[in-house]
């Protein structure tokens, strides 16, 4: 029998052209349907193939029956940002599948399930029919499990049409469902039969091809909450207090997992840890703050609705002088917004989180490797200053998988900061719980339970003692004295990263998942207008001097960032005289998914004169009918 | 057992850990003189005195109100947090999960537990914490001047004459139906019940809610209220005779069989109960329940030992915490070794 040849439109001919390591796919399925695992398998044999690649997942807040995609992108040139333009289509749901085709460049490659009949909507596009219930059929007799196998059959025909290594596969495959053999060997038959019909039933006629590299050895595939959960018990976490919430939940589920693992004591068999699920985000953060106050390390992890919930304690905090982390992962607001799609639109209200002159602490973790060396930093930051400290990671950090080096053993120990013991009382003669005694703004702390003078921790006003005053002196010097702890903060906080271009009269400002847009649509610039650019990477707020002298060297600074309102550059301006802040610019990306380089060169052009190409619109990736669902 | 010295109240006296009673006092009270919450203060006092309770053990801990400040008022060398409105169960929380040798005396008012505490109260006593959560309760919030609290009763006035129409929360009812495990009703005037509920509740292992009325001299103190110290002398109920005996005393006391109900506690002290009117089991859940219900309808209060589940396990013991208190733990037990850190990373390849 003549093989079944893809639907023939133009350009159908089998192209000579190669494009090698660098394209996009994209899986819209229906959420529910156990397309994770088929789209993790996927990435994980590219990665083992040594190409560098990144794996995001844009989905509904919603169990089941929603559109969901998930987004691979391969680049052997290492960018790993969200890419706009889909190279690669698998087709699996009929609620989108014709919105999926119509906004696909021309060239694009569509698997899709056949009876959607989509070859009809465009002659500019290589499609390939598969019939996946006739398949899935054949692999499988259960009903309830055949919905699930189904999708492992789309990666049988990826491997085939882009030459996946199958040994790769069926090891990305074993690692992934792991210690069920039976659920191994009927994803593997569902693999083989979407591999064999692919390679009976198409002629390859799409340009993309995978080809093993070596640019991934000895890396790790991981997400942000993982990564950051993995640091929390290497930092030393005793308590951990949360509330379920998207996108944060995973953080504290996997550091549960992990503490179970690797932090119950040898000899006893107990817990070296606590942790309690709160019946709220303020009672998560009040135990947090309870338990810093009496000396553990203590944390809760949440997202921006959380984070407003907590604004009275991260006060309390702050004024009473109290450590806790806290890790938002942000997503979309104002109010609940989208749960499941990212943002960096937290920046300013935690800034000033609560009341009064409150001023928080916060770290800008953009990779999975800094949501690790952030989580242990914080802890050690929260009882140095004896405050409250914010990681700020997003949903595209916190769910989405990434690539990684694996992450270092801390060398540092724990620095449990200011505590007093007889030495220092000896030395500082009388303990005054907010005496400011070394003139860095930091006073000492006796913790409940330990043989050091108690004083009487409060919210209200207090004079260095400890004791109730409402003496505008005794005001003035407490508030001072906190601004002037803020000010040690400043230079022990995480360094920014800078790269100074000295060609460039134009620099950069981002932070967090903006960064690998950023990295990208800097070669962008060069590439395509030799436009040069400095770039500097802010990891923490309070800000470091070197901002300013950043923005000294530049005559234009366009801070970027995933909110409406420039957010971080509002941040900048209120440290920079009016001069250099007239200086800097905004590129500003708000839609819910995840800013991409494009987005930014463009942007950047356009603001420096440069004629930009119109592109089509960017496709919109959720038809409007889609994204209802609960919190 | 600790060495046993005989107890003694009173000045120039110390306890049984060489502590004067004076030891035991804060600073100066700035509430209203008369203010019920002095009188418990001072049963605080006395209590920790007489039980030989180690201040740098305690924490007292507290929300916002009238209420709230009474915690500077009494151990003045134990560490204390007077936090924000209604959130003292989370703090409290926090602080015994950081230490669980810590002893917590937490101090509430019916607005800071009843309106916009009541959920972390709801909470704390499902989750059978060790502490002892004090609701001092006047029916009405004093700080900000007399408005009415979700604990006065039906029918209430305030001094302006306004009415309340809307049905009380009875917190020992809620306290029993959550889950506390120790649950007392007492009223700050009647000295020998608080000072006994008190010493039974440090003798507890779990959460001891303690309500006490506890009326407001300045805007709660008139005919018309019924949490001012005429109406509550006149409708107090109690339960029995209240007689604790601290584990590190002698036991010299004789009840005639059949009138006592002796109930021993977590440390080894022991509470008797020799009945009134009626045989009362304090540890019969239902009892306890129904004579809540009884006594309101009769327009009374029950005080005293509402509830009693001495052995009842509380959440440290359910968390399965090593002995010593996590704050305190060193780097090698709370940073795991290097070798994890890898076989986690080969785990992500």
């Amino acid at each position: 029998m003549a093989p079944e040849v893809a639907v023939q439109e133009a350009p159908s001919q089998p192209t000579t052209r190669r494009i090698v390591n660098d394209f996009s796919i994209q899986v819209a399925t229906v959420n529910g349907s156990g397309s994770q695992t088929a789209n993790l398998v996927l990435l994980r044999s590219i990665f083992r193939m040594g190409i560098p690649v990144s794996g995001k997942n844009l989905f509904p807040s919603n169990i089941a029956g929603l559109p969901t995609w998930y987004t691979i992108r391969a680049n052997r040139d290492g960018y790993i940002a969200r890419k706009q333009d889909i190279d690669f289509l698998v087709a699996m749901n009929a609620q989108t599948a014709q919105e999926d085709v119509v906004s696909l460049k021309p060239g694009a490659a569509v698997v899709y399930d056949e009876p959607l009949n989509l070859a009809t909507l465009r002659d500019d596009l290589t499609f390939y029919p598969v019939p996946f219930d006739k398949l899935v059929a054949g692999v499988c007799r259960d009903a309830k499990l055949r919905r699930l196998v189904r999708n492992m059959i789309y990666d049988g025909v990826l491997a085939s049409l882009l030459r996946i290594d199958r040994a790769e596969m069926e090891r990305a495959l074993e690692k992934q469902l792991g210690r069920k053999p039976k659920a191994v060997a009927l994803n593997r038959e569902a693999l083989d039969v979407g591999f064999a019909y692919a390679e009976q039933h198409f002629e390859k006629r799409d340009p993309y091809f995978v080809e093993s590299m070596d640019a991934t050895s000895g890396q790790v595939l991981i997400d942000g909450n993982a990564a950051a959960a993995i640091g929390a018990m290497m930092a030393g976490v005793t308590v951990v207090t949360w509330y379920p919430i998207t996108p944060s939940s995973s953080l504290c589920e996997t550091l549960i997992d992990y503490l179970r693992q690797h932090r119950i004591d040898k000899d006893s068999g107990k817990a070296t840890f606590a942790v309690v699920q709160a019946e709220d985000e303020i009672a998560a953060i009040g135990m947090a703050i309870g338990a810093g106050w009496a000396g553990a390390r203590s944390m809760t992890s949440t997202s921006g609705p959380g984070v407003s919930l907590m604004s009275e304690f991260a006060g309390l905090g702050y004024y009473a002088e109290v450590p806790a982390v806290i890790f938002d992962v942000q997503r979309v607001g104002p109010s609940t917004g989208l749960p499941t799609r990212t943002a960096q639109g937290d920046v300013l209200s935690t800034a000033f989180l609560s009341h009064g002159d409150t001023r928080q602490l916060m770290l800008f973790p953009s990779s999975v490797e800094e949501c690790y060396s952030m989580a242990i930093e914080a802890f050690d930051l929260a009882e140095r200053f004896q405050t409250p400290v914010f990681v700020m990671s997003d949903l595209d950090l916190g769910m989405n998988t990434w690539m990684s080096q694996p992450f270092r053993y801390p060398e540092k120990p724990l620095d449990r900061g200011k505590v007093l013991d007889a030495e220092t009382l000896d030395r500082i003669g009388k303990f005054g719980r907010y005496r400011d005694v070394d003139g860095d703004g930091i006073p000492y702390r006796s913790v409940p339970g330990d043989p050091m003078p108690a004083y009487f921790c409060r919210g209200s006003g207090h004079n260095e003692w400890a004791q109730y005053s409402e003496r505008p002196d005794d005001y003035r010097k407490n508030i001072d004295r906190l601004r002037s702890k803020l000010e040690t903060a400043r230079n022990w906080l995480p360094a920014p990263v800078v790269t100074i271009n000295r060609k460039a009269s134009i620099g950069v400002i981002a932070y967090g998942t903006t960064h690998w847009a950023v990295v990208e649509s800097r070669d962008q610039l060069v590439n395509e207008e030799d436009v040069q650019t400095s770039y500097y990477r802010v990891c923490a707020y309070p800000f470091r001097d070197a901002l300013t002298s950043f923005v000294e060297r530049h005559d234009r600074v366009y801070v970027i960032e995933q909110n409406r309102d420039a957010q971080m550059l509002s941040l900048m301006k209120l440290d920079l005289a009016p001069e250099l802040a007239g200086r800097l610019r905004s590129v500003l990306h708000y839609a819910g998914h995840p800013i991409d380089a494009r987005t930014i060169t463009d942007s950047i052009l356009i603001q420096e004169g440069y004629r930009v190409e119109k592109t089509r619109p960017q496709p919109s990736h959720v038809p409007q009918s889609a994204g209802v669902g609960g919190e | 057992m600790a060495t046993v010295q005989t107890p003694a109240a009173g000045k120039g006296k110390i306890n049984r850990i060489g502590l004067a009673s004076q030891e035991y006092r804060g600073t100066k009270t700035t509430l209203c003189a008369g203010c019920g919450h002095n009188a418990i203060s001072e049963r605080i006092i006395h209590a920790c005195f007489e039980m030989g309770i180690e201040p740098d053990r305690v924490v007292k801990l507290s929300g916002i109100g009238c209420s709230s400040k009474s915690p500077a008022y009494f151990l003045g060398s134990s560490h204390g947090f007077n936090a924000v409105h209604g959130r003292m169960p989370s703090v409290g929380t926090g602080a015994m999960l950081a230490n669980r040798r810590l002893i917590a005396v937490g101090v509430s008012g019916d607005g800071d537990t009843g309106a916009i505490g009541i959920g972390q109260f709801v909470h704390l006593m499902r989750r059978n914490l060790p502490i002892i959560y004090i609701i001092e309760d006047n029916g009405c919030y004093g700080l900000t001047k007399g408005q009415f609290s979700p604990t006065a009763d039906l029918g209430s006035t305030l001094k302006t004459g306004v009415v309340n129409d809307l049905p009380p929360i009875d917190t020992c009812a809620l306290a029993i139906e959550l889950g506390a495990s120790f649950v007392a009703r007492s009223f700050s005037g009647d000295k020998k019940q608080l000072s006994a509920v008190l010493k039974a509740a440090l003798s507890h292992r779990g959460t001891a809610m303690l309500d006490v009325l506890s009326p407001c001299v300045t805007f709660n103190d008139h005919e018309g209220s019924t949490k001012s110290y005429a109406y509550a002398k006149s409708h107090d109920d109690p339960l029995g005779e209240l007689d604790f005996v601290p584990y590190f005393e002698e036991i010299d006391v004789d009840y005639e069989p059949g009138t006592t109900h002796e109930v021993e506690l977590h440390d080894g002290s022991t509470l008797y109960l020799t009945k009134l009117a009626e045989d009362y089991d304090p540890r019969n859940k239902l009892q306890a329940m129904s004579v809540l219900q009884e006594t309101r309808s009769r327009g009374t209060f029950a005080t005293g030992l509402i509830y009693v589940e001495p052995t009842k396990p509380d959440f440290l013991e359910m968390l399965n915490l090593v002995d010593e208190p996590l704050a305190s733990l060193p780097q090698d037990r709370v940073r795991p070794p290097e070798a994890v850190l890898e076989a986690i990373m080969n785990d992500l390849r």
